[in-house]
């Protein structure tokens, strides 16, 4: 049992990293998996300057919702998208419609991150239905 | 959960989980490990990971697990798995993201004590000419159509821009070109992942060393290596940067639909699968060789900077400051190969995910200075520990699917190895040992600190105790330069 409604925290794992995420409803849950990916990494936004994204994404279900969209991220916060530079985002309005998302994400430049992701995994990727709401386990290959 | 008591011991160096352990099993899995090193493994799933692995269809002979293994996402780190050609399963997950991430090495007559006082400046002029780090970007920055070449001819492009030798080529691994890639199954994403990384280390457990070998046990495979005790040899281990990544994460994706077309049950996601004679089995094996060949063409560009680096550091200062190719090795593949499994030839879809091919003397396709050795198998330790090389065996050929380890394999989770090592003190102590680090980040130094990983003597003295590999060198770091 979570002591707080919505929050995300860092699980054991030999090689790679492995976040646990929970929050009352599906888009808060999206949201805690994408602020837990952007901590695991120790993401830093530069201050001052905003912008934002639309998402739109659709998948095979659920979970393959949640990895498109973190994978979206991880792009974006990527060097090579070619869209000015890394971006990160600290702001998340997310709407989910079956298997299908749509977001807008708002954020900053990049300032600087310590680690890498790879990728999203779908190892042991289950979103479970819990009395306060929603939870997930997450493998991100490092 | 998978106990000692689940196990049959063969030998001191071998245990068999028999395919009876769970019923969706399909073949069983052999583990070349201690008692000791089992029960290590114990503390994570790598274990229950391997069992997973045996439930893939289309699997022949035995899923086995070399000693370095440790817990992965899908397959454990450290699994080997074939299955039949063209209808059996082909599975990314059982290859991994960073496709075809490997190892060079290169070697030299440089003797240590002629240019202990220069190594502090090679380690510099390494860092300089060979970028590393997260998601940095390469030497090279290629066009969309260099990009498809690349893709499509691996090393060979890299020789004919003028960043390797003929030597080179035919020191690596399918002379650095595998056969059937096919540029257009990847992603524009992927691709636009790889155009600016050419020629980049990245970061995590990617490195580059400088090291020393320290002792020789086997003279004539050294010989035919061009080792030599007390000369300094390089290390290189990268693979296909975010081309890979990419191309991984597009068909794990891919395949999560088409595991219900074809009727296929899973016990974890991650080992999605399409039969190879499918469509989509075809798109990945093709996507999946243009990443390798990306991954053979980095690590020879990465070669030809370390040498500009030997060049600028030591030219003039002594005689023989050339590096000469050793050999270059992917340890996450997969590769269409012929085996005798069950007393037949059998052509098969060889799954490698942090293991080593170890092809044994005579086995076609190695070059011909290595055709009575065997092949030159890189194991690189953790970060300020020995490494080693080996060669394959006539039983490695035999029992593990030409395959050997290929590292010390972690125990630490990164968590704990963040929570117990602080980046700047463990700098401070292998500097103090003598080592010359570089490093891009000090979180980063920590979570791959030695004592994460497991000895990698213990796990070197396994496969040779299990036949599947013999020793020829073993090597002292005296670089590191970690992204």
């Amino acid at each position: 049992m979570n002591a707080s409604s919505f929050g995300y925290r860092e699980r054991e794992h030999t090689a790679d990293w492995e976040l646990e995420a929970w929050a009352p409803d599906l888009p808060g849950l999206f949201e805690q998996a994408a602020r837990g990916m952007y901590a695991l990494a120790a993401v830093r936004l530069k201050d001052g300057s905003s912008l934002s994204r639309t998402l739109s994404l659709s998948a095979y279900d659920s979970e393959g919702l949640l990895v498109a969209f973190l994978a979206e991220l991880l792009f974006l916060g990527s060097a090579e998208h070619g869209e000015g530079g890394r971006l990160g985002f600290d702001s998340f309005d997310i709407r989910i419609n079956g298997n299908a998302l749509h977001a807008t994400v708002s954020g900053a430049p990049i300032l600087s991150l310590d680690r890498e992701i790879k990728a999203v995994t779908y190892h042991i990727l289950k979103i479970r239905r819990t009395a306060e709401g929603f939870e997930v386990n997450l493998v991100f290959d490092v | 959960m998978v106990r000692l008591q689940d196990m049959t011991r063969i030998s001191p160096y071998e245990w068999v989980i028999s395919q009876g352990f769970r019923s969706d099993m399909r073949v069983p899995v052999r583990l070349f490990a201690t008692q000791e090193i089992l029960e290590a493994v114990m503390e994570d799933n790598s274990l229950e990971q391997a069992v997973n692995a045996a439930t893939l269809p289309g699997l022949v002979g035995e899923v086995l697990v070399m000693p370095d293994m440790h817990q992965g996402y899908g397959f454990p780190i450290g699994a080997v798995a074939a299955t039949t050609y063209p209808e059996g399963a082909i599975s990314p997950g059982g290859i991994g993201y960073d496709i075809n991430c490997g190892v060079r090495l290169l070697a030299s007559q440089i003797k240590i004590d002629a240019v202990e006082a220069e190594l502090d400046s090679l380690a510099t002029a390494i860092n300089h000419h060979c970028p590393s780090g997260v998601g940095g970007d390469g030497v090279v920055r290629l066009s969309k159509s260099e990009l498809e070449t690349v893709c499509r001819d691996g090393s060979r492009w890299a020789f004919k821009q003028g960043y390797a030798t003929e030597a080179d080529l035919r020191r690596t691994e399918e002379s650095g070109r595998l056969e059937g890639a096919d540029p257009g199954k990847i992603s524009p994403r992927a691709g636009e992942r790889g155009r600016p990384q050419m020629g980049s280390l990245g970061a995590g457990n990617h490195f580059i060393e400088v090291d020393v070998v320290e002792q020789i046990f086997a003279p004539e495979a050294a010989r035919a290596m061009g080792l030599s005790e007390g000369c300094l040899v390089v290390q290189i281990h990268c693979g296909s940067r975010g081309l890979g990544h990419q191309v991984c994460s597009d068909y794990v994706d891919r395949f999560q639909a088409v595991v219900h077309r074809y009727g296929i049950k899973l016990p974890d996601r991650e080992l999605v699968c399409a039969p190879l004679n499918s469509a989509e089995g075809q798109d990945y094996l093709a996507a999946m060789r243009a990443a390798a060949n990306y991954a053979f063409a980095n690590r020879q560009v990465l070669a030809h900077q370390a040498r500009l680096a030997f060049e600028e550091t030591l030219a003039g200062k002594i005689k023989h400051w050339q590096l000469h190719q050793v050999y270059d090795i992917a340890h996450n593949m997969g590769k269409v190969e012929t085996h005798v499994i069950g007393g037949k030839s059998l052509k098969v879809c060889v799954h490698r995910k942090g293991a080593t091919r170890a092809f044994g003397p005579g086995t076609p396709g190695l070059p011909s200075e290595y055709r009575s050795t065997g092949q030159p198998v890189l194991v690189p330790g953790s970060m300020g520990t020995a490494s080693w090389v080996l060669v394959g065996t006539e039983a490695s050929m035999q029992r593990s699917l030409g395959s050997s380890c290929h590292g010390a394999g972690r125990v630490w989770s990164r968590h704990k190895a963040k929570k117990s090592v602080r980046g700047e003190t463990l700098r401070q102590e292998l500097e103090s040992a003598g080592i010359h680090i570089r490093a891009g980040s000090m979180a980063g130094l920590a979570e791959e600190a030695p004592q994460a990983y497991k000895d990698v003597d213990e796990v070197v003295e396994t496969v040779i105790g299990a036949g599947i590999a013999r020793k020829v060198a073993r090597l002292r770091p005296v670089v590191v330069i970690k992204g």
